[in-house]
């Protein structure tokens, strides 16, 4: 990201609710924002979800899909009533697929900040390797 | 529609010829409004969008602030005006190449007006998994009292 989107004002994005979800709790299922980006050691994941706690995250490699799911516990107290209601709560849920490339065994993830970054190293195979040319 | 409401009113002769216009924009304006509210949470438009309950003791503040630290944040209290200001940062990779980027970042700053007085000095502020609670004590007058009835 460039310096210059840095400096501008944030602006409002209400969250994406997944649509038509087909799920066994109630409530809304809201799909979180991520950033995905690529260097030459492997992928990493960054996934906006806040409110969720590090025990509540879940994150499920089968085959090449990554899924990831958070759940929110409720943490308005019962005497509380509301006022103003801006935005809601609910479970976040998004899947990917992982290209081959992935070493699975080794995905790494860290929970900062209500933001959830997976770093996804590539397997030495798919590695570039840059083949240096012996002078005699 | 310019020419009938020339056969409609004939004597008004040539009136503003944007008129029509601006009604017609005006109504396209509603529609639209119609449209949204069916939809939509109502919301200030400003970042971050808040959720405010209240207790008998205190006004409870919620935002959504994921990746947002402590240090970057800045809450004043002014009357009965909260305001959030401050900064999210995401430290871009240089070497990086980008498959997608929803996350935004910038400067924010909200401004809230509680319904009621407030105590200044009892407000805390907590920062968990990218949730800010403020937790705003009502002042004395503001607190509901329960009345006794004397038998």
């Amino acid at each position: 990201m460039t310096n210059e989107a840095q400096s501008r004002d944030m602006q409002v994005k209400g969250k994406q609710e997944v649509a038509g979800a087909e799920q066994t709790r109630p409530g809304p299922v809201f799909i979180p924002a991520v950033d995905i980006f690529e260097n030459e050691n492997g992928i990493t994941l960054m996934a906006d979800m806040p409110g969720v706690a590090t025990e509540d995250i879940n994150i499920d490699v089968r085959e090449s899909t990554l899924t990831l799911t958070g759940e929110i516990k409720p943490f308005e107290n019962a005497d509380e009533t509301d006022i103003l209601v801006e935005y809601e709560t609910g479970q976040y849920y998004r899947q990917f697929t992982l290209p081959e490339l992935v070493d699975q065994d080794k995905i790494d993830a860290q929970l900062k900040d209500g933001v959830l970054t997976l770093v996804l190293p590539k397997a030495e195979a798919a590695k570039p390797r840059k083949i240096e040319i012996k002078s005699n | 529609m310019i020419t009938r409401r020339f056969l409609d009113f004939p004597d008004f002769g040539w009136r503003n010829p944007f008129e029509e216009m601006d009604r017609v924009r005006r109504y396209l304006d509603q529609v639209r409004g119609q449209a949204d509210a069916g939809y939509r949470i109502p919301q200030a438009g400003v970042f971050p969008l808040v959720n405010l309950t209240e207790t008998k003791e205190n006004y409870i503040l919620r935002a959504e602030l994921p990746g947002v630290k402590a240090e970057d944040l800045d809450i004043q209290a002014t009357g009965r005006n909260i305001n959030i200001s401050g900064q999210r940062t995401i430290e871009p990779d240089p070497n990086a190449r980008y498959h997608r980027r929803e996350r935004e970042a910038g400067w924010f700053s909200r401004a809230l007006t509680l319904p009621g007085d407030i105590d200044r000095e009892k407000i805390e502020a907590q920062l968990t998994n990218g949730v800010l609670t403020l937790t705003i004590a009502k002042s004395e007058k503001a607190r509901p009292k329960q009345i006794q009835i004397k038998g």
